[in-house]
């Protein structure tokens, strides 16, 4: 790996005095890289991007950039793009002069000025638009042309907080492939932040996972949906049914765990187990089926009873109630859904030990 | 609801006379519920000013008394004297108006134009016998007339009765602005010892000015810290801009004076301290007239310059910073021209309400401090010359109005208005 772009070290900010935004955060950004700060409101998303930026000031850790110590430096010689969820245009000039703003500031000749305006309004589409009032545009163009200023400078580091948080679905998910491929045009760092996880999964490389100012995980968006380490992450990305168990016992990385009511799983043991541990189970909907008695292995079997259907086109949510035991849900295919599920009728749960993974938890007695 | 859509297009669409009928009881409801405000502001402020602007071109008590002189001296060319008939007209108008206090409030009216005028009418009166006069023709008449007082002879005496015969005249706003008639009826500036209006509307202006200027320079800043400043602070704040606004003008006005004069607090501290060693002259001088009114009109200018402000998210001055803009660069580019607005409209209100100033000035200003309101007010109530005090107020009007324009014309006149 590179040098990185970007290196938090040892980062704490503190706004009050007594609580901690961000605590003891480490992170490096690789050059180039899409990453993505995801995470709960309140969770220090803002506050990490914002040390970054120069607009806070950490309490105590250095930030460096390209290897230099900036933490003390003023925002407006980091020379980083930034992105501000209400976009922050300036409302008394016209689109063409908040893009050529970064120019003018560094006294570009104007020629080449209009040339670097132009060629940016194209990159974002919006070639029409330089003589509008950033109030005369849609919210998916503003976004654009706060794009747009922050590029012409070709910072070589882009941060964006929630930039797509106030479109609507179908403007979100177009201004999310915009992005992406401007990302991969241009070959800039972008770090990104956001609470919608399916965003984060679509569009980084990697995610941070932020939670109470600290990271919790760092990984790709296929390491973070198949392997999540704890079960905040395991909760917060996608779908989960988090089911309470003890251990029984503990062979190598798998354990056989008692969910209580006299179900009995076996599961992936993400953390080092031993029996009469409390453990958390962390199993997707999607990787339960349904089992008809046509042979197939399977790791794990549970019997339990339809309680509730929810149908959602391509699939059906299923809340299966296990004598004594937990309610699991399970999503299968309406293919298979679709034979003859019903209220109350008694069905058997299928799935592999991998697919439930199992976290030591410190439960009250 | 489609047939009402399908109607062809003859007329107003029906739609449209719903939506009118239905506008218009809304219309109906909102004017009634303006109605008083508008009532009271019309009877008591507009047709009250009006009338009195109004004084400032009505030529009144000349035409209405004179009748049949004003109407002779038309004739004259204004070079020797007017024709015999014109003496005998106003010998007899004189006579009919003896004894009445019409004939004092005429001299008064026509000693505004020529010094001594009074005297000789009252003079004149008292010297002319009616009986005697109705004996003699018009040539007899004159002889009589300038027998009685010799300034008939005079022309320079003639010439208001010619100039100002009409329903409404210029002349007080000539004199307003320094100009005054020869005899042959030109218009010509005063001379400079006589002139004063041109030096105190100056006067006025410079005034008004420096204290805008001294209004924004010390507000812009505190409206700044007061916009960025956090809920509990902010409101402490306010509340400290706001407590002049509690407090009479008059006793601040005082207040003042009582600090400033030469035993006040100011002087024995300078004293004291050894700064100076002769009180400061710092109360009945302009020193004196700019602390009160910048002290006075200063929630003026903080309160339009804080509204806007307010308004100004911190992500724009983050923003500039973050494309590179130093923050000398951020504050010009950005920050200024968002809070023009608020600069327009504090200073807008600041210099007009400066301008009108008569209390402050005449407390704590000396003799060459006062300002256009305080001869307003001396021609209201001292001199009663009203003609005079409205075309001074008329002229201020115009001239502010005249601001407005061209501050709208220059930077938008929405931008004028106090949010
Ligand atoms: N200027 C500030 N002064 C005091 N506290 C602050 C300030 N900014 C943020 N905080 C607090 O710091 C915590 C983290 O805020 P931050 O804005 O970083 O969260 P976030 O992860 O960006 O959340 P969101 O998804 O809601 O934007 C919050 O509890 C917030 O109340
Ligand atoms: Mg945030």
């Amino acid at each position: 790996m590179s040098e990185p772009i970007v290196r938090f070290q040892e980062v704490s900010k503190s706004y009050d005095g007594r609580s901690l935004v961000v605590a003891g955060l480490d992170l490096d950004v690789v050059a180039g890289e899409f990453l993505t700060l995801l995470g709960p409101s309140g969770s220090g998303k803002t506050t990490t991007l914002m040390m970054l930026a120069g607009f806070e000031l950490p309490t105590s850790g250095t930030i460096r950039l390209d290897g230099r110590d900036i933490t003390a430096l003023p925002p407006h010689r980091r020379g980083i793009g930034v992105v501000f969820q209400n976009y922050a245009l300036f409302p008394h000039m016209t689109v063409a002069e908040n893009v050529a703003y970064p120019l003018r500031v560094r006294n570009v000749p104007a020629a080449e000025t209009a040339a670097r305006v132009a060629k940016a309004l194209g990159l974002v589409r919006l070639a029409a638009f330089g003589d509008r009032r950033p109030a005369q545009l849609s919210g998916g163009q503003q976004q654009r042309v706060a794009l747009a200023r922050a590029l012409i400078f070709e910072p070589p580091l882009i941060l964006l907080d929630e930039p797509l948080g106030a479109l609507d679905k179908q403007l979100r998910e177009d201004m999310q492939m915009e992005l992406k491929q401007i990302h991969e045009a241009l070959g800039v760092t972008m770090i990104y932040v956001t609470h919608d996880q399916s965003e984060a999964l679509t569009m980084s490389d990697r995610v941070a996972v932020f939670n109470d100012g600290r990271i919790q995980q760092l990984a790709s968006a296929y390491e973070l949906y198949e392997r999540p380490v704890n079960p905040f992450v395991a909760r917060f990305v996608g779908e989960n049914n988090q089911l309470a168990g003890e251990v029984v016992a503990c062979e190598g990385d798998t354990a056989r765990i008692r969910l209580g009511g006299g179900v009995t799983i076996l599961a992936n043991a993400v953390d080092r187990l031993s029996p009469g541990d409390a453990a958390d189970v962390s199993l997707r909907p999607e990787r339960i089926r349904l089992a008809h008695g046509d042979g197939e292995a399977r790791d794990n079997l549970v019997a339990g009873a339809v309680d509730k259907l929810v149908y959602l086109g391509e699939s059906t949510r299923l809340f299966v109630s296990t004598p004594g035991g937990p309610t699991i849900v399970a999503k299968v295919q309406n293919e298979e859904a679709a034979l003859d599920v019903a209220r109350g009728r008694p069905v058997q749960l299928a799935f592999r030990a991998a697919d439930a993974r199992a976290f030591r938890v410190e439960r009250p007695a | 609801m489609t047939s009402l859509a399908l109607d062809p297009p003859t007329g107003p669409h029906p739609l449209e006379r719903a939506v009118r009928r239905s506008e218009r009881r809304r219309r109906l409801v909102a004017l009634l519920l303006m109605a008083p405000s508008v009532l009271f502001a019309v009877a008591v402020f507009a047709v009250p000013i009006g009338l009195f602007l109004f004084r400032a071109i009505e030529n009144d008590g000349i035409p209405q008394r004179l009748p049949r002189t004003t109407a002779a001296v038309q004739a004259w060319d204004g070079g020797d004297l007017p024709s015999a008939a014109a003496f005998d007209a106003l010998a007899d108008e004189i006579l009919a108006l003896k004894g009445t206090p019409e004939l004092a409030q005429l001299g008064r009216r026509l000693n505004y134009v020529v010094p001594g005028y009074r005297s000789l009418m009252m003079g004149t009166a008292r010297r002319l016998d009616a009986a005697q006069v109705a004996t003699l023709d018009a040539e007899a008449t004159r002889a009589r007339l300038i027998e009685a007082d010799e300034r008939w002879a005079d022309p320079a005496f003639w010439m208001p009765l010619k100039q100002q015969s009409g329903p409404l005249t210029t002349f007080y706003l000539e004199t307003a602005l320094d100009f005054e008639r020869t005899p042959s009826g030109e218009l010509v500036s005063v001379p400079a010892e006589r002139a004063i209006f041109i030096d105190l509307f100056v006067r006025t202006f410079q005034t008004g000015l420096a204290t805008t200027v001294l209004c924004l320079l010390i507000g812009f800043p505190v409206a700044a810290v007061m916009a960025r400043a956090s809920g509990s602070l902010a409101n402490l704040m306010l509340a400290l801009v706001l407590i002049p606004f509690w407090t009479s003008l008059l006793v601040r006005t005082t207040a003042w004076v009582i600090l400033l004069q030469n035993e006040g607090l100011v002087n024995k501290t300078l004293l004291f301290l050894g700064l100076v060693d002769q009180p400061l002259q710092l109360v009945f001088n302009r020193f004196g007239v700019y602390v009160a009114m910048v002290h006075v009109l200063l929630p003026y200018m903080i309160l339009p310059l804080y509204s806007v402000m307010k308004g100004v998210s911190a992500d724009h001055l983050r923003a500039a910073s973050s494309l590179g803009a130093k923050p000398f660069m951020a504050f010009r580019t950005v920050y200024l021209p968002l809070v023009m607005p608020g600069v327009a409209a504090g200073s807008a209100l600041v210099f007009v309400l400066a301008i009108g100033f008569y209390v402050t000035p005449a407390l704590v200003g000396g003799a060459s401090d006062q300002m256009i309101g305080y001869f307003i007010a001396y021609f209201t109530n001292t001199s009663v010359n009203w003609g005079l005090a409205s075309a001074l107020g008329a002229i201020l009007l115009g001239l502010i109005a005249l601001i407005y324009l061209v501050l709208g014309w220059a930077i938008g006149l929405d931008r004028l208005k106090v949010r």
